[in-house]
């Protein structure tokens, strides 16, 4: 079964054309990497499976977008329920100014669920799965502000987490963080690969090197080169590719 | 010194001197009028009827009616205001409409408050025939706030980082949802300063209530929303002014003048308190 598709897909900003002919699928429990030059697109083919594009004036998407074989664009789709099958951690960590506790209930909180012991199992269940557990579970109830950075993202990947989704779109989770807390969300984001279809765009090839097993390369909107992430780094078809990979623009 | 270094010192001597000098002329008038008002204020001056042609008793009434002004003013403000900015920021894209919204609430907000007493008058008064009254008065004085209602609401939405928006909607937020359990408790502080300061504003206009409810005399509280009062701020013009013993009813000006000012000064400065207390806690909403 494949976990999500893109079939054909053309994007434009107002006139500008974003994503040239796009065609991708990723199977369940697969980490895929998307590289790229900054502006090339990346952002916005990982916005198209939870449309969060649909927020951006003047966006228009021609072409299909599935998640769990339904077409995401669809005029029946509710765009709520939609959301809770797929999970998004930003670049910049963006907990809510609530406690720990209700950052990660919240995604449960919006779709009525508020029994206190689903709540609280949730709530244990997702930090554990994000690595954070240990070192928040007496504080529950203190500001998510509090956190460093790093405690911070994984805060908001627990979130994500909570409400269940099949696939995690992230975009580059770990730029905004020290060495070691990029460590630890990479290890984490291996982890949650058991679990979950995960997309990760990341400017960071070594990330994408160490964490992925398939890569997309992006160049100017078009998808140039995806395969096996060994393949992709050590021996690409394209030579925009290889000149990517060693450097020698982006 | 080389010249930017110059350049600098120049600019710096420049502004700290005009800032003393507003601050200084801020301080004169203050002063002022607490030297001269602070020898009438007395209890009774603060509780009682006037009394022998304003010349003795106190303004009681006319602080009661400036309360009853400002709580109604805000009533009716305060709502439609908030409701106004939440639609015009969170639910209107950028178009002409919005741009439209904001050019007339921004004009709204520079008209002299002696036309919004006018309009008062001819609307409330006249047509809607309230009368001189406490309900005409307080919604010609919301009039007035309503456009600053609105303008601080929008700014204090616009404060709210956008991620926090995003990270709802990723979450299966609905727009209502992300606006009631995140952006509106975030930009609630915000909100209420400027509800605040514009209470302080509408506490001091005298030309909005001049033909909408003011009483030149009226030596009793209001009983129902109909009934005129006497308020503060035209107190003080009728006392300094046109007062039947000029002589002796100028220190009771001053006094008049010294508790709306405190008035006044005590409401920013909670304002300004609140804002410091929250944002200390607005870890948590
Ligand atoms: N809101 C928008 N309105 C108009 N054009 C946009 C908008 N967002 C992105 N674009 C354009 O679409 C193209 C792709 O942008 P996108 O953000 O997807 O790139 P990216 O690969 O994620 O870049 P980066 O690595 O810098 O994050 C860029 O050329 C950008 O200028
Ligand atoms: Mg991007």
């Amino acid at each position: 079964m494949t976990q999500a598709e893109a079939k054909n897909v053309n994007v434009w900003y107002n006139n500008f054309q974003a994503l040239k002919n796009i065609n991708l699928t990723f199977e369940p429990n697969t980490i895929t990497a998307l590289i790229g030059p900054s502006g090339c697109g990346k952002s916005t083919f990982l916005r198209l499976f939870n449309r969060m594009n649909d927020l951006i004036p003047k966006f228009r998407l021609e072409g299909m977008v599935t998640v769990n074989g339904q077409n995401v664009y669809s005029d029946d789709v509710r765009l709520d329920e939609m959301r809770k099958n797929v999970g998004m951690v930003f670049q910049k960590p963006n907990p809510f100014p609530k406690s720990i506790f209700e950052n990660v209930a919240y995604g449960l909180r919006v779709n009525g669920i508020n029994n206190k012991k689903i709540l609280e199992e949730t709530v244990e269940h997702s930090l554990k799965q994000a690595a954070l557990w240990d070192e928040v579970k007496e504080s529950l109830k203190k500001s998510a502000l509090e956190l460093s950075g790093g405690q911070q993202q994984r805060l908001c990947i627990a979130r994500a987490l909570a409400v269940q989704p099949k696939l995690i779109l992230m975009d580059e989770p770990a730029s905004a963080l020290d060495p070691i807390s990029t460590a630890k969300i990479e290890e984490l984001i291996f982890e949650l690969k058991k679990t979950y279809t995960i997309l990760i765009v990341t400017h960071n090839l070594q990330q994408a090197g160490r964490i992925s097993d398939l890569t997309a390369f992006l160049y100017l909107g078009e998808l140039i080169e995806y395969n096996h992430t060994k393949k992709i780094f050590l021996n690409p078809d394209d030579e925009r590719t290889q000149n990517y990979i060693t450097g020698r623009f982006g | 010194m080389n010249t930017k270094q110059l350049k600098q010192k120049t600019a710096f001597i420049i502004i700290g001197t005009l800032s003393f000098i507003v601050v200084a002329i801020l301080v004169i008038i203050l002063g002022f009028i607490f030297i001269r008002g602070i020898g009438v204020i007395s209890w009774e001056f603060l509780t009682a009827m006037p009394k022998d042609g304003m010349t003795k008793g106190g303004i009681f009434p006319a602080i009661v009616g400036t309360a009853c002004l400002v709580l109604g003013s805000m009533i009716f403000a305060f709502p439609i205001g908030v409701l106004s900015g939440i639609y015009i920021h969170e639910y209107l894209s950028e178009s002409w409409l919005k741009k439209f919204l904001r050019m007339m609430t921004n004009n709204l907000a520079g008209v002299p408050s002696i036309v919004f007493g006018l309009f008062g008058m001819a609307l409330f008064v006249n047509y809607l025939s309230f009368g001189d009254s406490i309900l005409a008065g307080s919604m010609t004085l919301g009039l007035l706030a309503l456009p600053v209602v609105i303008r601080l609401t929008e700014e204090a939405l616009k404060s709210v980082d956008d991620g926090l928006r995003l990270g709802s909607y990723a979450l299966g937020a609905t727009k209502i949802q992300t606006i009631q359990k995140i952006v509106l408790p975030i930009a609630f502080p915000n909100i209420l300063t400027g509800l605040i300061l514009s209470i302080g504003r509408v506490s001091g206009e005298t030309a909005p209530i001049l033909f909408t409810v003011a009483a030149y005399f009226l030596p009793r509280l209001p009983q129902s929303l109909s009934d005129q009062v006497m308020a503060l701020p035209y107190h003080l013009y009728v006392l300094a002014t046109s007062g039947t013993n000029m002589k002796e009813t100028r220190p009771m000006a001053y006094g008049t003048a010294l508790v709306l000012v405190t008035m006044v000064l005590i409401i920013n400065f909670s304002a300004s308190l609140l804002r410091r207390r929250i944002n200390r806690k607005n870890k948590m909403v």
